[in-house]
Formats: structure tokens, sequence, C-alpha cells
């Protein structure tokens, strides 16, 4: 095996489009981190939302190729930022564990797959095989003093049977990661509550009440920003930020970041590897406010 | 030798899949069966005199009846046949109820198996002797463990009954849950009121000595005569001088101490009483806060403590008691319901336990029966009670059902009202449980007369919004989310085995269950007995359970220990192992081997030999299957008998010629 730690990278489609920022952030935060992504050659769709909405099996095949596709390289496992692709991946690989169901996918694939790298979101590898204590280590520029909201969504640690990361009713993970970068996080009490995923497009009103409340109680509870690990949770917040005040009669100018961004930020990363401005609700100020703090300290 | 042998139909439970006809004409076939029947109910009346004529017409030496189980009937045959004039060992039973009609449907099958088991039992009773029991003196004091309502009412009825009751209570007081209690249901009269006076009785009643702050350290022996070792924790206080005046209480600097009889609703002082009616009244030291202690300065309450009963130097001592008989009370603890993080796990301030609630509502609570919310005092308007947390919920392992907390929850609904008329409580239910006497008017009360409003569905999450808790949760009836504004959140947590329960049911040597509630002998027959002789149950620690009935097991486990000691003598089992002498060649393997420390070793003529307490073993018989030499023998399970039993399956057998 290569580097002590070398995974698998499935990027997911999102991470090609709408939430290339996440991609491009995680990246950029794995390389500082040491930790090496090796692209999965030739990897494809995990079918999302519709396909294990319309046979189990078929949507298994889909995660299963990927899965496969990963088996012949000198990885310790398969990571991927996106919880849904998680969710995806990690559902197909514990169903598998099921002879006639294994049996089904792998007549579907060009061959049978072994199923026994570990899968994980690089949320877990940060906080698991680095740890707050080794980040906190490397950081340069302390985020002190940015109160933050930690969403952590509805599937990242759901079902806790199959997800096997964190609480599932109160995860910790994240919170402990910002505060290891300098931030104040906030005891933001919706952490896994549902953000009205896809609702985005079909029902509009459904997310509008659903993320407006988490961003009212972010709010509330003195955070100035929000950061989250999943595409559709920072899409709904953050792109669907006007709706939402629309729809509420709601100010809310509440930033929404990746955890991916923050730490590159304490990193010292630059912005344009973070991409920040890829966010919808401009961040800057709230940078500009950390920077103001470090040089009065500093005089 | 003759053998009488009798086929049981046991109404249809045998019959229905065994031809007992054929049985019992196969068996009359074997060598010294000189009489079979088949018989109706072989336990019944008729059933017994039929077994005594046949015996005393046929001048049987030994009877088998194939029936159920010996568990329940063995000693029923056992008395019948002595009854008859012999000896009670020359009787074996075969079991075709549980081993064979119960399981299997084909009733050839089940006749050919049902014949075995009689020649097995049959060539038993060839090589059986008689057996006499020995006779040893009972020592009558009894022990009762944990001073809840349950062992208080059982240590009373002992003592009225005129024996010897040594009391061991873990905390500094009596009066266990019951004492922390506000009201009771369902006649909501003051638990204090009715519980203090049995507790005065309790420290007044002559026969009747207290060990408070104390555990069962070690219990050796047997029904008759037990040696306890106890536990006497140091309290750091002389409690034969204290006089419980309080005086140390006020001038105790220390006063952020963990106030455990409050539920750690506020604090307490590092020395202190932990409530009024405190039996016995004496004041400890609480080690971990109490200054002089930790940091070796302070020492005020030795200065003001107008008897001098400070003793900082105080360390554990133990006592020893004997006693003939115990009675296990130690009633249950409360979920850690900090598992439930939908809940807060633990971290918000107004979300709190029914009991800490109780703490809340009693007038000589913390709050003086204010109801005021932890977090910043003020009295809560919206109430919710949530029912069923750590019960009725297989995720976090506590499938049970913890039996009160709807009754308690009513109750509470009830006296929120009482000392809150502005208030509106709601109550998160699966199902209502109130099946006792009053029960369901009670809960009905609460509803109608109360105004409580019962929403019946799981809550998903409590969340803090502002100064007030968002509870969200399902009502299933309606089909609909629900969402309510709380300012007080109360969890109505359910009942699980005390702790270190089981580390206690090693030491007497009985069975618990998979969560630690301890198991009675038979769970409609012998409910508060256990199957260790002389040890019986009352109360919560064999299950959640509520004052009524706690108290009526309580005095159900007196009754029998009156019982027990309304002989002078008991029979002791002679189904022990005894020690070939000639054979044994003093190894020592089988005293290793003994789980109980029954075998000692002696000297036999200048060699070392092994010896069997008769009163200690348990008639397991590991050791016979230990020893080297088979110099060691399980009477009644001998080698010889064990053999040939095992020669009657293996021979071409009668059932066989039933083919
Ligand atoms: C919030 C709440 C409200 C309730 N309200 C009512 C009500 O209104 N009416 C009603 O009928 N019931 C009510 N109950 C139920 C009631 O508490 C029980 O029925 C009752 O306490 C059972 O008594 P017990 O003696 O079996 O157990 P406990 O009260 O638990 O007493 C056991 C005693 O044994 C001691 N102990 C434990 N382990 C050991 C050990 N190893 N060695 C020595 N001592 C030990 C304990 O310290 C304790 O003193 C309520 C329960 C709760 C939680
Ligand atoms: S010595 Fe300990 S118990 Fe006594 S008054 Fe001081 S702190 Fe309190
Ligand atoms: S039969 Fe069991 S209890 Fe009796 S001496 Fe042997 S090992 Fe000990």
């Amino acid at each position: 095996m290569s580097s002590s730690l070398t995974f698998a990278y499935y990027p997911g489609c999102s991470g090609q489009g709408t939430s290339i920022e996440y991609d491009k952030s995680t990246r950029a935060v794995c390389k500082a981190l040491g930790i090496e992504l090796v692209d999965i050659p030739d990897w494809s769709c995990c079918g999302s939302s519709p396909a294990h909405t319309v046979d189990h099996i078929l949507s298994a095949a889909l995660s299963a190729r990927n899965i496969l596709q990963a088996e012949d390289m000198d990885v310790q496992g398969i990571i991927t930022p996106c919880p849904s692709c998680l969710t995806n991946l990690k559902v197909a690989s514990h169903r598998m564990r099921d002879e006639q169901f294994k049996e089904k996918v792998d007549d579907l694939l060009n061959e049978p797959c072994r199923n026994d790298l570990p899968i994980m979101s690089v949320l877990q590898v940060i906080y698991e095989k680095l740890g707050p204590k080794a980040l906190a280590a490397k950081v340069t520029n302390p985020l002190k003093g940015l109160k933050l909201a930690p969403y952590y969504g509805c599937i990242m640690n759901r079902p806790p049977e199959v997800m096997d990361f964190d609480d599932c009713e109160n995860p910790v993970a994240m919170d402990h990661l910002m505060e290891a970068v300098g931030a104040e996080v906030m005891p933001f009490p919706l952490k896994v509550e549902c953000c009205g995923a896809s609702f985005g497009v079909a029902r509009n009103d459904v997310v509008t009440k659903l993320s407006g409340k988490l961003l009212d109680v972010a709010a509330d509870c003195g955070a100035a920003a929000m950061v989250t690990a999943c595409p559709l949770c920072q899409m709904n917040l953050d792109m669907r930020q006007d709706q939402i005040n629309r729809a509420n009669k709601s100010s809310h100018k509440m930033a929404v970041f990746y955890y991916t961004q923050l730490i590159g930020k304490a990193l010292g990363l630059s912005d344009a590897s973070l991409m920040l401005d890829k966010l919808c609700v401009d961040p800057g100020h709230l940078f500009r406010e950390i920077e103001t703090a470090r040089t009065a300290d500093a005089v | 030798m003759k053998i009488g042998v009798f086929v049981c139909h046991c109404g249809s439970n045998i019959a229905g899949t065994v031809n007992v006809g054929s049985v019992a004409e196969e068996a009359l076939k074997l060598p010294s069966v000189a009489f079979a029947s088949d018989t109706m109910y072989a336990c019944s009346e008729p059933g017994q005199d039929a077994i005594i004529e046949a015996i005393k017409e046929h001048r049987l030496d030994g009877v088998v009846v194939a029936s159920c189980s010996p568990r329940m009937h063995e000693p029923t045959f056992r008395k019948t046949v002595e009854r008859a004039g012999l000896n009670r060992y020359m009787f074996e039973m075969a079991n075709i109820r549980e081993h064979v009609s119960w399981i299997g449907k084909d009733k050839d099958a089940n006749t050919r198996k049902a014949v075995d088991l009689v020649a097995m039992a049959v060539a038993k009773l060839t090589q059986d002797r008689e057996l006499t029991p020995k006779t040893f003196d009972i020592n009558k004091r009894v022990l009762v463990i944990g001073g809840g309502v349950a062992g208080i009412q059982a240590a009373l009825d002992c003592a009225d009954g005129g024996l010897e009751v040594v009391l061991v209570e873990k905390t500094s007081s009596i009066g266990g849950k019951m004492s922390k209690l506000d009201k009771t249901f369902p006649t909501v009269d003051c638990s204090s009121c009715i519980l203090g006076p049995k507790m005065v009785d309790v420290a007044q009643h002559p026969n009747i000595t207290l060990y408070a702050s104390s555990e069962v350290a070690d219990v050796k022996g047997y029904v008759g005569n037990f040696n306890v070792s106890i536990n006497r924790k140091a309290t750091y206080v002389d409690w034969a001088a204290c006089t419980g005046c309080g005086l140390c209480m006020e001038k105790c600097p220390s006063k952020k101490s963990r106030d455990v009889f409050n539920e750690e609703i506020g604090t307490t002082t590092a020395i202190n009483i932990p409530f009024p009616q405190a039996i016995p009244k004496k004041a400890s030291i609480d080690p971990e806060f109490c200054l002089k202690l930790t940091k070796g300065k302070c020492g005020v309450c030795e200065k003001v403590c107008p008897t001098n009963a400070i003793r900082f130097e105080q360390k554990q001592e133990t006592a020893e008691e004997a006693v003939g008989a115990i009675i296990t009370a130690t009633g249950y603890d409360l979920f850690d319901y900090t598992r439930y993080e939908e809940y807060g796990g633990g971290r918000y301030a107004d979300v709190i336990t029914s009991l800490q609630y109780e703490r809340l509502l009693s007038a000589s609570g913390p709050t003086g029966g204010h109801i005021k919310r932890p977090s910043d005092g003020k009295e809560p308007k919206d109430v919710v009670f949530i029912q069923c947390v750590g019960s009725r919920d297989k995720s976090v392992d506590r499938p049970y059902c913890s039996g009160f907390c709807c009754m308690y929850t009513a109750k509470q609904a009830i006296l929120t009202k009482d000392h809150l008329p502005e208030s509106q409580s709601y109550v998160f239910y699966m199902d209502i449980r109130a099946p006792g006497k009053l029960y369901d008017e009670f809960t009905r009360r609460a509803m109608e007369e109360y105004g409580t409003k019962y929403i019946r569905g799981r809550v998903a999450m409590v969340y803090p919004k502002g100064d007030k808790y968002i509870v969200r949760g399902a009502d299933t009836l309606m089909g609909a989310q629900v969402e309510v504004e709380a300012d007080l959140v109360v969890l109505a947590v359910g009942a699980e085995a005390a702790k270190g329960a089981p580390q206690l049911a090693e030491k007497l040597r009985i069975s618990y269950d998979a969560y630690g509630f301890y198991m009675e002998s038979h769970p409609k027959l012998r409910p508060v007995e256990t199957n260790t002789a002389g040890v019986f149950l009352a109360g919560s620690c064999q299950g959640p359970k509520d004052i009524p009935t706690s108290v009526g097991q309580g005095s159900a486990a007196a009754a029998k220990v009156l019982a027990l000691f309304s002989k002078d003598q008991l029979e002791s089992d002679p189904q022990v192992s005894v020690v070939d002498i000639k054979r044994c060649v003093g190894c020592g393997k089988c005293i290793q081997t003994c789980p109980f420390g029954a075998i000692e070793e002696m000297d036999f003529r200048g060699m070392p030999k092994a010896n069997v307490i008769e009163t200690i073993c348990q008639g397991c018989g590991i050791c016979t299957s230990t020893c080297p030499q088979g110099a060691i023998q399980l009477q009644h399970f001998t080698d010889n008998q064990i053999l040939a039993e095992v020669n009657a399956i293996c021979q071409q057998t009668p059932a066989q010629n039933l083919k």
C-alpha cells in the first residue's frame, strides 16, 4: 500500500456541477492533510434517490459497479464527500452481505464484486484517521470568533446500523473538527433534521418551511454561519435562501459553508482552491471580521 | 424387585399424541415390572390413591410414573409412595409430556419414545437405594436486603411474627423510591404520610436490627443456616453518638454537594441527613465533597457537633450475621434517559425525569413544593410528559413495559393542575396501561376533569427554541405530526434492575433475567420464591411493580419465611456426593472443581482424603465427573444408576418391538 492514508475517491455527480466547490475544497484539504485521493477509474452515477425507489437490485448494481472498479486499486477504502452517494454505496454493500441478494447483483456486473473494502465519508476519515488534534496542529489561520451552526443533514448517520458512524441523533464529528480549526460551535439542536431534500423542485413550499426552520433556529442560537457536509443541504440553505426569505417573510443572510472550505481556510489555502466565490450568500465579511480581530490581537 | 408403572394421560395433554395404553402394555413386559396401567390424572386424588392401592396389593418395591416434568410433581409422588410405606427415593419419573407429547405430533414415534423413557426409568429404579434425609436445626432469624417499601413491609411482618430481622439498606436511609414521591396514585394520598409511620416502626421495633449505608458482601451456607458478611460503609460519623440534630448541616461550608435524595435537583451539604423523615436519622459525610477529606482543611462539623460524633478517620467495617432465610427486596433503578440524544441527552436543563418532578412537587423538596423550572426558576405554563422513555423500546434494549409510568404520569398531570391552575399538561403515550383497581378511572380523571391533553404517539425530538422547548411527535390517531411548545418536559423514565443486582444474585446464588431482574421459582405459582431454598423475593427487584403489589409481595415473602420457620428442624437433601474412602487417592481435584466449596481435605490415618460437607453440597455432580478414580458418587445419580439408564436405551428396546 502506498501512503498510509490512500483512498479510492468517489466524487459523485453533483461534485461535477452544483457542488463543484465541495469537490474542489475536499481535494485541496485532503492534499494539505496528507490524505491521498485516487479517483475511481471510469466511475458512474450512484443512482441518487430515483434508482433505489424503483429497484433495490438495479440500484445496488450501480454502486456495486463503482465498488468493483475500486477493488483492484491499492487503497485502504472507498471514500466520498457526498452523504447521498455514501448512503447508496453503504446500503449496496450492506445488502450484498446477503448471499442471495449479492448473486443477483453480481449477475449484472462484468465480474463478481468482493465487497470487502471499507466505505466511509471523507468526514469520517478526517475525524477518525486523522483526528481533531492532528488537524489543530496544522492550523495556521484559526477561525477565531466564527460562530457556527453545524448541520449534518438527515442521512449522514442514518440508519445507524448501516452508516456506523457517530451518534445518529446528536453527531459531533463536525463539531469537533470546527473547534479544532478555532471556530465557536453553537448548540444547534437541529443537526439531523431534514432540509426538504429534493423537494426543492417538486414542492418548493416543503423546502422553504423545513430549511426556513433550520435557518431560524441557527440564527436563534447565535450562529453567524452554518456549516454542512451535504451538497443538497447546502444548496437548499444557500441557493434557496432568497426563496425561503420570501416565503417566510424572513431576512436571513446566513452564509452556508462546506466544512472542507472552512478547514481549508484555517489551513491557509487560497480562496480560489476552495471556490468560496461559488457560495450564493457572500461570506466575505465573516473572514474580514476574523482578520480584523487577529490584527487587533497582534497589536 | 417388583416395580409398578403408571402412565398418565394428563387429560389429552399426553394421551392426545401418545398411545398411553400401549406404553403401559409394553412396560408390563419389562423385567421387574409387576404392575402397569394407564391413569387419567396421576396427580389427582384418585390417581394417587390408585398408586397406593397398587403398591399394597402387588407388594411393589418401587414406582415409575410416566407423566410430566419432575419440576412440579416429583415431590407430589414421592409423598404418595411414602404414604404407602415405601422410601421416597424408590420412585422415578419419566417425562413423557414436555419431552414427548408436547414436542411431536407423530403418535407412533411418540409412543416408541415414551416406551424408551419408561424403560430407562425402570432400569434406574432397579439400581435405586433407600435414602434417608438428615435433619438439622433452623436459625430462626431473617435477613432482608433493601429497605424500600417492599423490604420494610417484609421486615415488619417478620418482626411482628416474632422473628429477629436484620435489615440491610445500601443508602443512608430506608424508604426507597417511595420516600421520594410526593403523592401516590390512585388515591393521591401523601407518600411520606403513609410510609413515614412504617419507617418509624422499623426504627423502633425491638426485633429489627437496621444496617443502613451497608451492603451484603458475602453469603455462605444454606437454607436454615446462612452466614452473611455485611460491609458497613464509612459515614465518617459515629451513629451511636449522632442525635440527628442537624447542626452540622447548617454550618457545613461545602454546600454544592450532590443531592442524591433530591435526584440532583439542587445541591446539599457534604455532611447531611438526606431528608427530615430519614430512618435512621443520622448524618453522613460525602467524602467526594467534604473539604476536610479532600483538601485537609475545614473540620467545621467536628467543632459544632454537640455530641462529638464526627470521625474523619472512620473506615469501612464488616459485620457478620447468622440467619436462616433471606428476603431480597432491592427494588429498581431508573433508565438513564441521556441515551436518548433526540430528547437532548441530558443537555437541556428543563427536560427532567419523572422522579425529579416528584421532588419538585414535594412540599419537603428543594423548591418547597413549588413547581419551578430548573433553568430559570420560572413557573411553567405548558408541561409536556413523554411516556415510555426507556420502556417498550427495542432500540435501547428495553422491550418490556415498566408498568407504573402510565399511572404516575396521570398523577403528575393531575398534581400539576392542582399546583398551577393556569397550566396545561400534555401527555404523549403509546397505550395507556391502567389495569388495577380504580386505575382506569384515575387516568380518565386526568383527561376529563383535569383537562390533560393526551396525544397518542412517540415523540421524535425535543429542542430548545428561545426559552421554550419544541416537542415534536406523531399523533397517530390524527395521522399528523404535532409540535407542542413546552416550558418544562418531564420524561416518564422506565424501570430497570437495581444497580449491582446481578452481582448480588451471584452471591445469593439466585437467577436473574437478561435485564438483571430476579427470577421467581414459578411465574404463576411461586412468585416470591427463588430456586435457591431459603431465599425469597419481594417488590420490584423481580420486575417493575407499583406500591400495592410491592407491599403485597413483602407480606407474601414474610409469610413464606414464617411458614418455613414454623418447624424447628429442616430435612437436608440426601442427594449429595459421597466419597468412597477406599478409592479416594486424595488428589484434591474435586476440591478445586466444586463451585460451592463443599469438599474439604481431611486426614484419614495419615493420608489426605476428600470429605463432602453434606449441608453445603448442592448435588450438582460436577465432582463425580472430575474424580479420576470414580471415588466420589452423587447419591441417587451414581454411575451404576446412570449406566443402567444408558444400557436401557442402547439395548434392543421394547420400543423397537412395537414396529
Ligand atoms: C416517578 C415515579 C412515581 C411513582 N409513583 C407511584 C405512585 O404514585 N404509586 C405507586 O403505587 N407506585 C409509584 N411508583 C412506583 C414505586 O416507586 C415502586 O412501586 C416502589 O418504589 C417499589 O418498591 P421496592 O421496595 O420494590 O423498590 P425501591 O423503592 O426501589 O426500594 C429498593 C431499596 O433497596 C435498596 N437497595 C438496592 N440495592 C441494594 C443492595 N444491593 N443492598 C442493599 N440495599 C439495596 C435501595 O437503596 C432502596 O432503598 C412511582 C415510580 C416512579 C419512578
Ligand atoms: S468537614 Fe466536611 S462535612 Fe464537615 S463541615 Fe467541613 S466540608 Fe462539611
Ligand atoms: S456435587 Fe457439586 S456441590 Fe456437591 S460436592 Fe460435588 S461439586 Fe460440590
